[in-house]
């Protein structure tokens, strides 16, 4: 299925030069690289959170052919430390029922979503976060360092959660620093170092 | 004496005699060592002057009486209300939107509330009489660029330290009106509390200064607070008007049209 997925091409922008990557529906790409290499920022510009220059394309759609509300719904950034617009968990989520499946899912029990967001661990609020990414379905899931926070039992329940969704056609860009993780979910390896990505040796 | 009954007009001894007061001060900071009598002296100097030759430029606009010298004078008033708004923020739109979008805001709010005014409750002859015209855009203008400065300085520091749950919102596909609604509404009852703070204190804290004034010169002090209530409620108007148009422009300016947080498009204000 040519075309199918998340193509990235020629990103640029402060810190990034000429990056590009495909990931069909269903993989894993998985990014390693040291602090500062520039992983955010390409995350940033593919979620075109940030003036770049560099374009994106998602089952053969160019990513300048849609609204930018859109894109960002189909292909759903969530950043290592996660922000909140209202005080209590439930509020980020349209769907409560959907929302407190997921949080089981991630082990959080359903009453995680009257908790309030200034009393979450670093943990919580980094499951809360994906549960809130993918409540809303998207194809594709940017991912930045979504386990640092985790013990191996809910990194294990994350790591489920994210075969389960490829298995149903989810392409995932997953920047990390757990090596084991990224070896379990497979797909390809690409390693940021100075602002270049590259083909993983 | 002379003009309405019980005016007292001054002569430049009773300034001198006056001016002693602020000898006083200086002979103080000299005294306590406050190093505060140089700039003393310097600002009363320059207070002179300024007033003075507003007194004179006043009194040559009211004897001309041509709206081809009063239009250019109230604009450069609004010039200097919208350098004023630039100088009282804490970050700044780089180029020159900030000064940009704050002139232009109060610049028709003053208008409007001026004109409504002129139009409608003193209607002197002509419309634009320089004497009703110049001091009440003064007044509006003066009180509707506190709120314009407030409201801006809010919108900008909000969005940047409410940026993570900004674009929060924007990763999950909000609209960026969506995004900044929480932080302009904030920003809006920023500006906005200081004319309603102003209203409720008038009379009871402080003897608003038109009034006072119109008072000293020998006005009804019935009649001296019709005005300043009329007063007061053209700056509530234009603050509101010119608070919404500088908000609006702020949010437009903070975006594009890919619905990003523009943070790149601020920079700390220098100085200060």
């Amino acid at each position: 299925m040519v075309g199918q997925g998340l193509e990235v091409w020629d990103i640029a922008r402060a810190g990034v030069h000429g990056a590009g990557f495909a990931v069909p529906a269903g993989h894993c790409l998985v990014i390693t690289g040291p602090s500062g290499s520039g992983k955010s920022v390409l995350l940033r510009a593919v979620a075109d959170l940030d003036e770049h220059a560099g374009g994106a394309r998602l089952d053969g759609v160019d990513r300048a052919a849609l609204p930018a509300t859109e894109w960002r719904r189909r292909v759903c950034y969530v950043p290592a430390e996660p922000g909140w617009w209202r005080p209590v968990v439930g509020d980020h989520f349209t769907d409560r029922d959907r929302a407190a499946g997921l949080l089981a899912r991630l082990g959080l029990p359903a009453e995680a979503l009257d908790w309030r967001v200034e009393r979450l661990s670093t943990g919580e609020r980094q499951r809360i976060a994906l549960a809130r990414a993918v409540a809303g379905k998207p194809a594709v899931l940017l991912l930045d360092e979504p386990t640092s926070g985790l013990d191996r039992d809910a990194t294990g329940r994350v790591e489920d959660l994210l075969r389960e969704l490829m298995g149903g056609g989810l392409a995932l860009v997953l920047v990390t620093h757990d090596l084991n993780l990224a070896d379990r979910l497979g797909g390809t390896r690409m390693a940021m170092d100075h602002g270049r990505l590259t083909e993983a040796a | 004496m002379n003009g309405p009954a019980g005016f007292v007009a001054l002569d430049y001894w009773d300034l001198a005699a006056a001016a002693l007061l602020v000898a006083l001060n200086a002979l103080l900071s000299l005294v306590l060592r406050l190093n505060l009598e140089r700039a003393m002296v310097i600002a009363a100097a320059r207070m002179v002057a300024q007033l003075l030759l507003v007194g004179l430029v006043l009194r040559y606009l009211f004897s001309i009486q041509s709206l081809w010298l009063t239009g250019p004078v109230a604009l450069v008033m609004v010039i200097v209300a919208g350098y004023e708004i630039r100088r009282r923020q804490g970050r700044v739109f780089t180029g020159p939107w900030t000064f940009a979008l704050g002139g232009a805001s109060i610049m028709v709010a003053g208008t409007l509330a001026t004109l409504l005014a002129l139009t409608t409750q003193i209607q002197p002859d002509p419309w634009y009489d320089a004497r009703f015209a110049l001091p009440l855009l003064g007044m509006i203008l003066g009180n509707a660029m506190n709120g314009v400065s407030i409201g801006l300085d809010r919108l900008v520091s909000l969005a940047v330290r409410d940026r993570a749950a900004i674009e929060a919102r924007l990763t999950l596909g909000h609209t960026f009106a969506d995004a900044i609604r929480p932080v302009a509404r904030e920003a809006f009852r920023g500006g906005l509390t200081h004319s309603i703070n102003a209203m409720s204190a008038a009379g009871i804290v402080f003897l608003p200064g038109m009034m006072t004034g119109q008072i000293l010169a020998g006005a009804d002090p019935l009649e001296a607070v019709k005005y300043q209530i009329l007063i007061m409620f053209l700056i509530a108007g234009a603050t509101g008007i010119g608070v919404l148009l500088a908000l609006s422009l702020g949010t437009l300016r903070l975006t594009d049209g890919r619905h990003r947080l523009r943070l790149d498009r601020l920079r700390p204000a220098e100085g200060d």
